[in-house]
C-alpha cells in the first residue's frame, strides 16, 4: 500500500521513497526506507504528519501517494 | 567564491587566525552560543547572492561564525550551500545538537565527523529531553563519537562557559572507516578530506570546483550513517514516558483538522489587528502622517526654496509632488520602515514559535492547487506587507517553476499593506455586500492565476516535506535581532530602487509624460469601466505607489458599486515601480515585462466585466 492510504494512529514501515532528494532528506531526518513510523495526523485532502521517536515531519499528499508502506500489526 | 587547495591535513599551512564556526540543525539554540562567545561587536550580512543572513563574531583571537540551521552538509538549497561553505572553511566547529532529537541531529554531527573537522558537540535543551522523559549518557556519547560533549540549557546559560573551555581541547572524532578508505582514493584530486567527503556524497558543486566527477555514493554513505547514528543513540538514550508537556498538546493542536483551523483563524486575526490596525493605521499614520508630512516635508521644502527657486527643475526633483527628498523619503520611512518591520516581527514570532512549518502544512493543499507547496506561505504572508519583500523572499521556494508562479500571485492579485489600509476604509463605507464581492473576485483571480499557470508551465513543483518543530516560547531577544537584520537588509536592498523610480515620475511629470497617459486611458475608464474621468488618473498614481492609486480613489465621489469596480481593477493593476525594479533583479526582463503587461489586461478585464454585471 501506499502512504497516503494509511490511517491515523497506525504504524508503518517505510519500503521505498521516490526520488535522490527526498529519500536524501528523509534519512537525515531519520526517517528513512525499513524506518517504522507512526501516522500522528492526516489533513483531510492534505499532507500526513509522521511521527518517529520524538521527529515529526509533514509531508505533502503528493509525496506520500508514492512512497510505500507496509502496515504492522502492533 | 574562493577555494582552498592548500590541504588541511598540513599543519604548516594553518592560517594564522583559527576560525570557530558554528553549525546545527535548525531551532536548536545556536545563535545563543554565538552571542555568548562572541558579545555584542556582531557583523551581520547576507551571505554573497542569497537572502541567507551569516553573522560573524570574534572570541579572543578566534573568528566565529554562525550558519543557517541545517538537517546536513551539501547543495540542496541557498542555507545549506552557504553553511556547507562556510564549514568547510572552519578550523573548529561547535556543533549544537538538540538532546531530545538525537536521531535527527547526530546524522549532521557523524557527517561532520566524517569530514573530520576537529569539533566539540553542545549537546543543548537538556531541560526539554528531561521533561520529555530522555535522558542521555553524555560520556557514552562523548566516548563512541570521539569529541568532547558538554551538556547545556543555553537559554539558562548553563555550559555555556563549559563549552567554550571545550573548543581548546576540540578535536577530529571517529570516522567511518569504510567511508575513509574512500576518502583516500579521492584525496589527491581534491586536496581536502572535508571536500573528498562531500564528492563522494556526490556534492555537484565541490565536484565542479575541483573539476571531477562526483562519485554517486550517497546513498550508500548516507545509509550507513544513519545506521551508526541509530546505534549510537540505542546505547545512549534512555526513555520514560514523558510528563504531560503544554508544548506537545499545543503541536497537536495546531494540526488537528477541526482545532487546527480554528488556530489558524486565530493567528490570522492576531496578525491582523497588529499589522493591519495596529501597524497599518494607527503606527503609519503618525509616522507618515505626523512626523514625515507634519515636520520633515514642511522643512524640506522650507530649507530647498532658500537654495533652488520655487518651481525651478531641482526645486520639483527634490521637494515636488514627487521629489526624491520628499515623496522617496516619506515612502520609505514614514510607510515603509513601519509595515517592513512589522511583518518581519510577526514573521519571526511564527519561526520562533514553531508555528510557520505547521501553518505551511495547513495551507499546503491549497497551495498544491496553485502549483506551489505550503512553504510558499511565507512570501504570500510578506506580500500582503510589501510586494517587493516578498518577491525577494520567492528565493526561497524549491523550483524555478514555484519562484515564477508565486511571483506572479503576488504581483497580479495580492494587495499590499499601503493600499490594504485605503482598501479597508473604501470598502467599509460601500458596505458588507462589496466587500464579500471584493474579497470574491479577488480570491478567484489568484486561484485562476495559480491554477493557469500550474497548468501551463512545465515540470513539476517539489513536495511538501518539512520538519515540525516543537511548539515553543519565542524569545524575544532574538525576535527583535532577527526583525532589526531583516528590516535592515530589506531597506538597503530596496531603496535604491525606490528613489530610481520616483526620479522616473518626476521626469515623466515634468516632461507632460504623465498627463498624456492619463488622457489616453481615460475613454476606457469612462465608458468600460464606467467611472469618473478623473478615475484614470488614479490609475497612473497606481503604477507609481499603489496606495497613491487607492488614496485617489477615496478622495473621489463613487457610488458603492463604482468603489468596487475600481477597487477591483486597482488591486490587480500594475505592481509599483519599486515592485517592478525587483521584479526585473529576480526574474528577468522577460518575465517581468509579461506580467507588468499582463497585469494591465488582467485589471481591465476583470474590472470591465464586474462594471458590466454590476452596474446598469
Amino acid at each position: 500500500m501506499t502512504l497516503d492510504q494509511v490511517r491515523k494512529g497506525s504504524v508503518v514501515q517505510i519500503l521505498s521513497i521516490p526520488g535522490a532528494e527526498e529519500r536524501a532528506q528523509l534519512i537525515r531526518l531519520g526517517l528513512g526506507e525499513g524506518c517504522r513510523v507512526r501516522c500522528a495526523e492526516r489533513l483531510p485532502l492534505g499532507p500526513l504528519v509522521l511521527r518517529c521517536h520524538r521527529q515529526e515531519v509533514a509531508l505533502g499528499r503528493n509525496l506520500a501517494r508514492r512512497i510505500e508502506v507496509r502496515e504492522e500489526s502492533e | 567564491m574562493h577555494t582552498h587547495d592548500t590541504p588541511l591535513a598540513d599543519p604548516s599551512v594553518r592560517r594564522e587566525c583559527r576560525s570557530l564556526v558554528l553549525a546545527g540543525n535548525p531551532n536548536t539554540g545556536k545563535s545563543v552560543f554565538f552571542n555568548f562567545l562572541t558579545g555584542i561587536y556582531v557583523d551581520v550580512s547576507n551571505y554573497p547572492g542569497t537572502t541567507i543572513e551569516v553573522s560573524r563574531g570574534r572570541c579572543g583571537e578566534m573568528d566565529v561564525i554562525d550558519t543557517p540551521g541545517v538537517y546536513g552538509v551539501s547543495s540542496f538549497n541557498d542555507e545549506e550551500r552557504v553553511a556547507r561553505d562556510i564549514i568547510l572553511e572552519a578550523d573548529v566547529v561547535l556543533n549544537v545538537v538538540d538532546a531530545v532529537h538525537l536521531e535527527r541531529d547526530l546524522f549532521l554531527t557523524l557527517q561532520l565527523i566524517d569530514m573530520g573537522i576537529p569539533m566539540v558537540v553542545a549537546l543543548n535543551l537538556m531541560d526539554e529531553a528531561k521533561r520529555e522523559g530522555v535522558s542521555i549518557d553524555v560520556d557514552l556519547l562523548s566516548d563512541l563519537l570521539g569529541v568532547p560533549v558538554i551538556p547545556t540549557v543555553a537559554t539558562r546559560g548553563e555550559g555555556l562557559c563549559q563549552v567554550q573551555e571545550a573548543i581548546a581541547s576540540a578535536r577530529p572524532g571517529h570516522s567511518d572507516p569504510q567511508l575513509l578508505d574512500r576518502v583516500h582514493e579521492v584525496l589527491r584530486e581534491v586536496g581536502s578530506r572535508p571536500e573528498a567527503v562531500l564528492v563522494l556524497e556526490g556534492d555537484p558543486v565541490v565536484s565542479e570546483r575541483h573539476g571531477v566527477a562526483p562519485r554517486e555514493l550517497r546513498e550508500e554513505i548516507y545509509a550507513r550513517r544513519r545506521m551508526r547514528v541509530n546505534d549510537i543513540v540505542r546505547h545512549v538514550v534512555r526513555e520514560e514516558s514523558p510528563r504531560f508537556s503544554l508544548s506537545a498538546a499545543l503541536g497537536r493542536w495546531t494540526l488537528h483538522p477541526v482545532t487546527g483551523l480554528v488556530t489558524l483563524a486565530a493567528v490570522l486575526w492576531v496578525m491582523y489587528q497588529f499589522l493591519g490596525v495596529f501597524i497599518a493605521q494607527t503606527v503609519v499614520g503618525y509616522t507618515e502622517g505626523e512626523l514625515m508630512q507634519g515636520y520633515w516635508e514642511p522643512w524640506a521644502r522650507a530649507t530647498a526654496a532658500r537654495w533652488f527657486g520655487d518651481g525651478s527643475l531641482a526645486h520639483t526633483l527634490l521637494v515636488g509632488e514627487f521629489g526624491v527628498v520628499t515623496m522617496t523619503v516619506t515612502y520609505l520611512l514614514g510607510l515603509l520602515l513601519p509595515l517592513v518591520a512589522g511583518f518581519y516581527f510577526s514573521l519571526s514570532i511564527l519561526e520562533d514559535s514553531g508555528y510557520l512549518p505547521r501553518l505551511a502544512t495547513l495551507v499546503d493543499r491549497f497551495l498544491t492547487g496553485l502549483g506551489l507547496n505550503g512553504r510558499a506561505v511565507v512570501p504570500i504572508i510578506l506580500g500582503f506587507g510589501c510586494i517587493t519583500m516578498a518577491t525577494i523572499t520567492t528565493r526561497l521556494l524549491g523550483t524555478v517553476r514555484e519562484k515564477r508562479i508565486a511571483t506572479a500571485i503576488l504581483n497580479f492579485t495580492i494587495p499590499c499593506s499601503a493600499q490594504l489600509g485605503v482598501i479597508t476604509a473604501l470598502l467599509a463605507r460601500a458596505g458588507g455586500e462589496m466587500a464579500l464581492a471584493y474579497v470574491v473576485v479577488i480570491g478567484s483571480c489568484l486561484v485562476l492565476v495559480g491554477t493557469l499557470l500550474n497548468r501551463a508551465l512545465p515540470g513539476e513543483s517539489s513536495p511538501l516535506l518539512i520538519d515540525l518543530p516543537p511548539m515553543r516560547l519565542p524569545r524575544i531577544e532574538n525576535v527583535l535581532r532577527k526583525t532589526v537584520t531583516r528590516t535592515y537588509h530589506f531597506l538597503r536592498e530596496a531603496s535604491g530602487w525606490f528613489v530610481l523610480g520616483s526620479f522616473v515620475v518626476v521626469v515623466m511629470s515634468v516632461t507632460g509624460l504623465l498627463e498624456l497617459w492619463q488622457s489616453a486611458l481615460s475613454p476606457m475608464v469612462v465608458s468600460w469601466l464606467q467611472l469618473p474621468r478623473e478615475a484614470a488618473n488614479a490609475f497612473v498614481m497606481g503604477m507609481v505607489r499603489r496606495d497613491f492609486g487607492a488614496a485617489g480613489l477615496a478622495m473621489m465621489p463613487l457610488t458603492a458599486k463604482q468603489t468596487l469596480v475600481a477597487l477591483v481593477t486597482m488591486t490587480l493593476f500594475v505592481p509599483c515601480i519599486a515592485s517592478v525594479a525587483i521584479l526585473l533583479k529576480e526574474r528577468g526582463r522577460r518575465e517581468a515585462l509579461i506580467i507588468w503587461g499582463a497585469s494591465w489586461i488582467l485589471a481591465f478585464a476583470v474590472g470591465g466585466l464586474v462594471s458590466q454585471i454590476v452596474i446598469r
